[in-house]
């Protein structure tokens, strides 16, 4: 086989869930011999799309080739047999066993149906060997650390399926040597002619290791491109969006962004961090400003959300609230101040799946009272009824458990739960994310009528158009750190994509055609 | 300085609430199972229903069915709160002879009733804090946490009893126990009126609402601001002080503290009452009645094996055959079937 021989192709994939479109039309190919990034923020169809080509879904649309053969993979077993294997980023062997029995577990070499310890111990370290490992194999695979244990799962793919090596942010909780220790891995492996699909979202670490790159962003294909030609600004713009253009710009916003006529300050975040999590900020929100937050995935955006809203707690700094300072160790004092946050994993840390929409509704202004001071029966209905009629919740009664309603629904619930409390600063995590784009604009449109009605809100989101069409002031975010603050003209998306990518930041008459 | 008020002008009243009808209430698999059990026993004796006035108190195998369920279900009462955090209490049985020992030890050395009592519900409380504090501080998983107190708290009831049978001729003690109130026994009493008191507290209060909240979904309680830790302190808590009411009723029944025996395996029927009742494992939607409902269930089989003269070996079995059966009645799957049906009659569903 050639070294430019096409592995694995697939050609127009769609995959469906319920109403969401969670991949349309993709092609994807890899050759042998080439390491492949997958890039796309979170929703963008990575996982679909790897769990498609790994026989873990089947896809609704499109074909898959294997060496040029058209295939349809039942489950992963069958993916195996075509060659194709995973390393998830989690390790998903098993800790308590020893090194080699991870490696031949499910084919052990057996004698009269007895297990061979000796023989796996030695094919184990042979194997190994052939990785630069020389590593005790009888010891349990949790006495190693996650590079040691990544390289051992890496091993077990390849003697399973040994063509294609799909590799899902293998790097996330490795150290800089650990991830050059990794590194030569797969280098080794694509030596062999294996191809590698790699999924990170540290740029640096795609220049590093691989030849071509395919960005995904909401479901489609943005390009696939040799990475010779590109840099990291290039990148970001792919995935965060490629139209750049100013259209969605609301006309009123520009001016009001240069008439400076924004609100007394509410709240105050001085010098707040928290170690090896996110580096020391300062950021005060006014009434009626709305402050985007923007950045990739693990620039720590959503980790400052959870120090602003006491989840995490803070190492250092200070916090006031109207010129007063206040203590926020957890979420329950943070709402006591008037806060409110709409989590980015609606599901898991939003809703209350069992409970009604209107229990949904009330229970932080509930959980504000205390258990003492109950809402009463006509007063939550009031309460939900308004804001239900307010955000235009459609639920059929909102006694119906709010798991019935859609994503975008949902979320205005969340968003109805705070508004109930009456806050003073709202924290959105990604509002728009995976809810169908008519609901989008509705988002958007509620975000700009809080500021009108003088909230504060901190909104984090990688729909750059979004951040452009109600922010303010954007802060960027990367490695942890607050890195530029984009206020006026400078909104807009080219130039938030430079300050994210690291390029600096430009005045907007060098940018602008 | 005022607040900015958040007011969106709602224009249109919120949708018009549904009420249920009055039957709806009774169509439900727990009380079809009564019902069912209660038919089957009547079968094996005809005198079944007969209650009669006597002395001043009635009597009958009805009354003796309630009389007998009372500790499960007080148990009950306390364990639905516990499941529907997502816990469980595996330790209300050993519970209930610490406090039964406690109590018995405090009369016969001379001290007062009522101080006996209180002490013994005092010890049933500060046993559930312990869970409590096991559960949230220590962040144990509940069903080992407790087990601690399952497993240590025989020895400690065995350490207050010296080892022996503690029996008392105390009145107050043998009342709650074997009394009666106006013509019903003590031990149902206790049970109405801890069940009016469980209800009323956690309905008109928000305490219902917050318990589901954290055992639907903790995450999300916690980022809605709901101090769960405060929450399950007070659940475990409860659990224990009506783990020690059911011990003192145990314990006022026969005249004497067991420690070996008092309250054995009962965690395990206050559990499948709760089951029976129609609170998930999983936590979430609770309802104490339902709970009580179980329970009476429960003994009603018991009852009704006992005196139809079976011999009591059936009566695990015929227990474990109705649970089964009371179980698929409230499955997913018959769910499903029942779900399917309603859909003929589609309403709005969410639009977007």
């Amino acid at each position: 086989m050639s070294q430019d021989a096409v592995l694995l192709r697939a050609s127009g994939i769609t995959k469906v869930f319920g109403t969401h479109r969670a991949l349309d039309g993709v092609d994807f190919d890899l050759r042998a011999g080439e390491v492949h990034a997958l890039l796309g923020e979170n929703g963008a169809g990575k996982s679909t799309l790897i769990k498609i080509l790994t026989g873990a879904y089947q896809p609704d649309g499109g074909t898959l080739q294997v060496a040029g053969q058209t295939v349809t993979f039942r489950d992963t077993l069958q993916a195996q047999g075509h060659g194709i294997g995973t390393v998830y980023q989690e390790v998903n062997l098993l800790p308590n066993r020893s090194v080699a029995e991870n490696l031949f577990l499910g084919r052990q070499p057996t004698r009269w149906g007895l297990v061979q310890r000796a023989e796996i111990d030695r094919r184990a370290r042979a194997l190994l060997a052939t990785y630069g490992l020389d590593i005790d194999v009888r010891a349990d695979l949790s006495d190693y650390s996650v590079a040691i244990q990544q390289i051992i799962a890496i091993a077990r793919a390849v003697e399973l399926s040994g063509k294609v090596l799909v590799l899902d942010e293998p790097t996330a909780s490795l150290d800089h040597t650990e991830v050059a220790l990794l590194f030569d891995v797969v280098r080794g492996l694509k030596a062999r002619g294996l191809g590698v699909v790699f999924i990170t979202h540290f740029l640096d670490q795609v220049f590093t290791l691989c030849d071509r790159v395919t960005v995904l962003r909401n479901g489609r294909k943005v390009a696939t491109e040799s990475l010779s030609g590109l840099d990291a600004t290039d990148l970001v713009r792919m995935m965060l969006g490629k139209d750049l253009s100013f259209d969605h710009h609301p006309s009123g916003l520009a001016s009001m962004r240069h008439g400076a006529g924004r609100g007394v300050e509410r709240v105050a975040f001085a010098g707040l961090t928290r170690a090896g999590s996110v580096e020391p900020f300062s950021l005060s929100l006014h009434q009626g400003e709305v402050v985007g937050v923007a950045g990739l995935l693990g620039s720590g955006r959503t980790e400052v959300a959870r120090l602003m809203f006491g989840i995490d707690s803070a190492d250092g700094g200070s916090v006031t609230v109207d010129g007063e300072p206040v203590t926020i160790r957890n979420p329950a004092q943070a709402v006591a101040e008037g806060f409110g946050f709409c989590p980015e994993d609606r599901k898991a840390d939003g809703i209350f799946g069992e409970l009604s929409v209107r229990e949904n509704i009330i229970i932080a202004l509930q959980a504000k009272l205390g258990w003492v001071r109950a809402l009463n029966r006509e007063d939550q209905i009031e309460l939900a009824g308004r804001y239900a009629e307010a955000l235009d919740i459609r639920a059929a009664d909102h006694d119906m458990p709010v798991k019935l309603l859609s994503g975008g629904n949902q979320q205005k619930v969340i968003l109805a739960r705070w508004l109930a409390i009456d806050p003073t600063f709202l924290i959105l995590d990604e509002p728009t994310r995976g809810i169908d784009v008519g609901a989008h604009a509705e988002i958007v449109r509620t975000i700009n009528r809080l500021r009108e009605e003088g909230l504060a809100l901190f909104v984090i989101s990688s729909e750059l158009d979004e951040v452009v069409a109600y922010s303010n002031r954007v802060v960027v975010m990367r490695d942890r750190a607050m890195v530029a603050e984009l206020t006026g003209e400078e909104i807009a998306p080219d130039l938030i994509v430079r300050a994210i990518a690291g390029a600096g930041i430009t005045t907007p008459a060098e940018v602008q055609p | 300085m005022t607040r900015p008020k958040v007011d969106l002008h709602p224009t249109t009243r919120p949708p018009a609430r549904h009420k249920r009808p009055l039957w709806a209430m009774f169509a439900r698999p727990q009380v079809v199972a009564l019902a069912m059990v209660l038919a089957v026993n009547w079968l094996l004796f005809p005198g079944f229903f007969s209650v009669t006035w006597q002395d001043g108190r009635l009597f009958g195998s009805l009354i003796d069915v309630l009389n007998r369920g009372a500790p499960v279900a007080i148990l009950a009462i306390g364990m639905t709160a516990v499941i529907a955090t997502k816990g469980v209490d595996l330790s209300v049985g050993a519970v209930m002879a610490i406090c039964g020992a406690v109590g018995a030890q405090m009369v016969n050395s001379g001290q007062p009733a009522g101080l006996a009592v209180a002490v013994a519900l005092a010890v049933g409380l500060l046993c559930g804090l312990w869970n409590g504090i096991l559960v949230t501080l220590l962040q144990i998983q509940p069903i080992i946490a407790t087990l601690v107190l399952m497993v240590a708290g025989r020895g400690l009831a065995q350490l207050v009893t010296e080892g022996s049978i503690v029996t008392f001729s105390d009145p107050v003690l043998i009342f709650i126990g074997t009394g009666s109130v106006l013509g019903l026994p003590t031990p149902v009493v206790i049970t109405l009126v801890l069940l009016i008191l469980a209800t009323l507290i956690v309905r008109r209060s928000a305490l219902g609402l917050l318990i589901e909240a954290v055992g639907v979904n903790r995450s999300a309680a916690h980022f809605a601001g709901i101090s769960a830790l405060s929450l399950l302190l007070v659940v475990y808590a409860f659990s224990g002080l009506c783990a020690a009411l059911a011990g003192l009723i145990a314990a006022g029944d026969i005249r004497g503290a067991d420690a070996n025996n008092a309250g054995l395996w009962l965690e395990l029927d206050a559990i499948l009452a709760v089951v029976i009742g129609g609170t998930s494992l999983m936590g979430g939607r609770f309802s104490i009645p339902m709970s009580v409902l179980g329970a009476v269930i429960i003994q009603a089989m018991n009852t009704g094996i006992l005196i139809s003269g079976f011999s009591p070996e059936f009566n695990l079995v015929v227990k474990s055959g109705v649970i089964i059966l009371i179980l698929i009645l409230q499955s997913p799957l018959s769910a499903r079937l029942l779900h399917r049906r309603a859909r003929r009659s589609p309403k709005a569903e969410d639009a977007a």
